[in-house]
């Protein structure tokens, strides 16, 4: 009888194996996604100048975790995803008063100007990185978004354009929850 | 128009299958000669309209007739012809026509060839691999047609993926595939002998050929790969333990093991259950390949078509499959009556303690490659498991594997005695020491590690050539007596020698390739140059070329050592604009000993660029040693005894004895 058992193994051991195959064939699954390792920690030490040409000032680490919820987006003039998602972040910034903060990686200052000026500005300090700032932050490619706690902690990171349906089911609900 | 007449080729094909996997299959259970004789035809009918339908797909796509879906998406009017072709399999819906194809040829080989074998195991052989093939064409018929048409018709097509643009890789999957598709010979042959509830001598001599012709293929194939990655990715790596990689590796490190218990269940008629049992899972491994790669289950730097929902229908073939002829194995295997007996110090002995090492070297391979997929269904938590794993669990099982590898072959059946063995291995043990020895003055020192590695390489080779000279009395009687007992050994003893000679080859090479290897990165301007292991490379110049569909910086660095000129090396950064991909192709000089190997990466946009200069030591006796294995097989393969098919049940007897050593055993 045992011996019998001994028999049955393989074919056990493969039906559990299928449970795990027919699991990772969900399609919410993605396994191209990485988790961010910035999440709960708190914001690298920086200090971006303005952008030349615009008015409005650069920000460093200093100027965060001020009590505050903000807002960082890490955008380029050169970003096609950028000025996809453009629209949806005014519209956040507007609704809900969160500070937006921008980080304008390695774009040419003129053409970060004439982008703004066309599509509209909803950032109220600009930072100009050169690459540096990306690498310190995690980011791997432009557009990526953090919202960082009023002690200036990393709650949420999210890669690629911040578009409708990811806004109500995932921003919209931890800024609600950070600001209570 | 020539589109439809592929797609009908294929349903029809579809159709031979329903018919070969019936008819013969009921045939042989009601013992009906008839219906059995059904599956020849069938087969060779079968093998015919997928043929043709594979024509009618190479044929769109060399004229580029763009109103076909899949020629759009992976072809380009500008290609060059060698590529046109090969774009056939360079996609997920044509690979599959290649698999089918290759099946199916292997079915057919077995209805042309098979005529000796008893008719019953024939018509269900044949019958298993129409299952086979049914699961794959209702595959592609349903969820990966090729033919699909498009309308309005592009003017142009989207290009192959530039990576895939490459002599190396044309090739590649073509003898993957067969080495994939091979082991379901062995798969099938398993499956028909559990439902007959037979398995003799005769039944292993039929499964050996098909598992060497496979595991040549698919020694082929890992190693074609692995050099374009090694020339094409321009990491200076030649094995990255990638996902895609460990899933050909997994069927190859388990037909190694079935390869060799193949030969217990011939001549000792022993470990029958166990082989059974490893033919099934061979062949399990090589489907899972295709569909960890397929279905996006895991991520991999290449996985070049993913799509869950096809995921989803290779997994119910899967558990169809697997899961089908494992309860199968479950109910059946029992019934096998075991055979022989032997000693533990015995070559049978050596050949399980073979399997036992290979299978679980595939094992660790099998749980790396899927742990993170497990993980994450435990507790949602991302992890990569990489070479830091597979150095630490796989290459310890693989040193002791190494080691013993000298030993079996020197063992005679049932009984051996050690004592006699080791006295015959004094000259390898000499050959691990020299070994040691010049890797230690060439080196300097070194790792102590990797010098003892390196002598356990040079202990395998001599020993197999001990082996091999013991045979043919060489240096003990006249050259021209060893001449004529080399030529009337069995070509499968040749064989064996080769491919154990070519193992210690390619490891001595994945050894120098992991320790001693050296990388640097320069900034430099033309004129400009650097010094890497004694070689003085000079950056020349960098000129922009014009390929057929393809803009190319190619620079030219000449390498001298000692002041006198080695080689000219041109690295190239190729940019293909239809796909707007760009692509490395390394500059490489081969010393034999050593690769030379430049990759040109970015201009700094002031007359400088980025130079990566790899010294890789003893990586070209990877590709050599595979070759050689390769070459072994393909040697044994040649042998009287299995190119002459099974024999008939009577000559079991007589032929036990051969191949092993006569005047040892008893």
């Amino acid at each position: 009888m045992t011996q019998r058992l001994l028999f049955l193994l393989p074919v056990l051991l493969f039906v559990v194996l299928a449970g795990y195959f027919l699991w990772g064939l969900s399609p919410d699954r993605d396994p191209q996604a990485l988790p961010s390792a910035m999440i709960d920690n708190p914001t690298p030490d920086f200090d971006l100048p303005p952008v030349p040409g615009l008015d409005q000032p650069g920000f460093a680490s200093a100027d965060l975790g001020k009590g505050e919820v903000v807002m960082v987006n890490f955008f380029a003039s050169w970003c096609v995803p950028c000025r996809a998602e453009h629209p949806y972040l005014t519209d956040l910034a507007e609704q809900t008063g969160v500070p937006l903060y921008g980080i304008n990686h390695r774009d040419k200052p003129e053409a970060a100007a004439a982008w703004l000026a066309e599509l509209g500005n909803p950032y109220s300090r600009i930072g100009a990185d050169a690459g540096r700032g990306a690498v310190e932050w995690g980011v791997s490619g432009v557009p990526e978004t953090f919202i960082l706690d009023g002690e200036g902690r990393i709650r949420y990171h999210h890669r690629g354009p911040l578009l409708g349906p990811l806004i109500e089911q995932e921003v919209e609900p931890m800024l609600r929850a950070l600001r209570q | 128009m020539i589109a439809e007449l592929g797609h009908f080729a294929l349903i029809l094909a579809l159709l031979a299958a329903v018919v070969q996997g019936s008819l013969p299959m009921i045939g042989a259970a009601r013992g009906n000669a008839a219906w059995m004789a059904v599956a020849q035809p069938a087969a060779v009918l079968q093998v015919v309209l997928v043929a043709l339908s594979f024509a009618a797909l190479t044929y769109v796509y060399v004229v580029s007739d763009f109103t076909v879906i899949n020629v759009v998406e992976n072809s380009h009017s500008a290609k060059p012809m060698l590529y046109k072709v090969t774009g056939v399999w360079g996609n997920h819906e044509g690979s599959m026509i290649l698999w089918i194809l290759i099946l199916a040829l292997f079915g057919s080989m077995v209805a042309l060839f098979g005529s000796n074998l008893p008719p019953s195991l024939r018509a269900r052989v044949l019958g298993v691999q129409a299952w086979i093939g049914i699961g794959f064409l209702l595959f592609t018929l349903l969820t990966s047609n090729p033919f699909l048409r498009v309308f309005p018709a592009p003017p142009d097509g989207r290009d192959l993926n530039p990576l895939l643009q490459d002599p190396g890789l044309a090739f590649h999957p073509p003898l993957l595939y067969a080495g994939y598709v091979g082991f379901s010979m062995a798969f099938s042959f398993a499956i028909a002998a559990l439902i007959e509830g037979k398995l003799d001598a005769a039944w292993a001599r039929w499964v050996r050929p098909w598992t060497l012709l496979a595991w040549a293929f698919l020694t082929a194939g890992i190693a074609l790969g692995s050099w374009w990655a090694y020339y094409e990715l321009g990491w200076g790596g030649w094995w990255f333990w990638d996902p895609v990689e460990n899933v050909s590796f997994m069927p190859w490190l388990l037909g190694t093991a079935l390869l060799h218990s193949a030969i217990v269940v011939e001549k000792r008629d022993a470990l029958k259950v166990w082989t059974v049992l490893l033919a099934i899972l061979t062949f399990s491994l090589s489907l899972m390949g295709t569909f960890i790669v397929r279905s996006g289950l895991l991520t991999s730097v290449h996985a070049f078509a993913t799509d869950p929902e096809r995921g989803f229908f290779i997994l119910v073939l899967l558990l169809i499959t697997i899961g089908g002829s494992l309860m199968l194995f479950a109910l059946r295997a029992p019934v096998l009556k075991p055979g022989g007996l032997f000693s533990p110090v015995s070559r049978e002995g050596g050949m399980v303690i073979n399997n036992l090492l290979l299978a679980a070297g595939c094992a660790t391979v099998f749980l790396g490659t899927l742990y993170p997929l497990f993980l994450e269904a435990v507790d949602g938590s991302k992890v990569s498991v990489g070479p830091p794993f597979f150095n630490a669990t796989f290459v310890p099982l693989m040193v002791p594997l190494l080691f013993l590898m000298a030993f079996g072959p020197l063992m005679p059946w049932k009984r051996a005695d050690l004592a006699g063995v080791l006295s015959r291995l004094k000259l390898a043990a000499l050959g691990a020491v020299v070994a040691a020895g010049i890797t230690l003055y060439m080196e300097q020192g070194g790792p102590i590690l990797a010098v003892a590695a390196m002598g356990l390489a040079g202990w395998l080779f001599v020993a197999s050539l001990v082996e091999w000279g013991d045979r043919i009395k060489l240096f003990r009687v006249p050259l021209g007596d060893s001449w004529r007992r080399a030529r009337n050994l069995p070509r499968s003893s040749h064989g064996m020698t080769l491919a154990h000679s070519g193992m210690a080859i390619a490891a001595a090479g994945m050894i120098g390739a992991s320790v001693w290897n050296l990388e640097e990165v320069r900034n430099l301007r033309p004129g400009e140059s650097m010094e890497v292991a004694g070689y003085s490379y000079r950056l020349e110049g960098v000129a922009q070329l014009q390929g057929p569909n393809y803009l190319s910086d190619m620079a030219t660095i000449s390498v001298t050592r000692d002041g006198l000129p080695v080689a000219v090396l041109t690295p190239e950064k190729r940019l293909y604009p239809v796909q707007n991909m760009p692509t490395t192709e390394a500059g490489i000089h081969t010393t034999w000993v050593s690769d030379l190997y430049a990759v040109i990466g970015d201009s700094d946009g002031r007359g400088g660029w980025a130079v990566r200069i790899f010294h890789e030591p003893l990586v070209p006796w990877i590709w050599l040693g595979s070759l050689v294995m390769v070459l072994g097989g393909l040697v044994s393969l040649s042998d009287r005894r299995l190119r002459v098919g099974a024999p008939s049940r009577q000559a079991k007897a007589k032929a036990a004895p051969a191949g092993g050593h006569p005047a040892a055993a008893e």
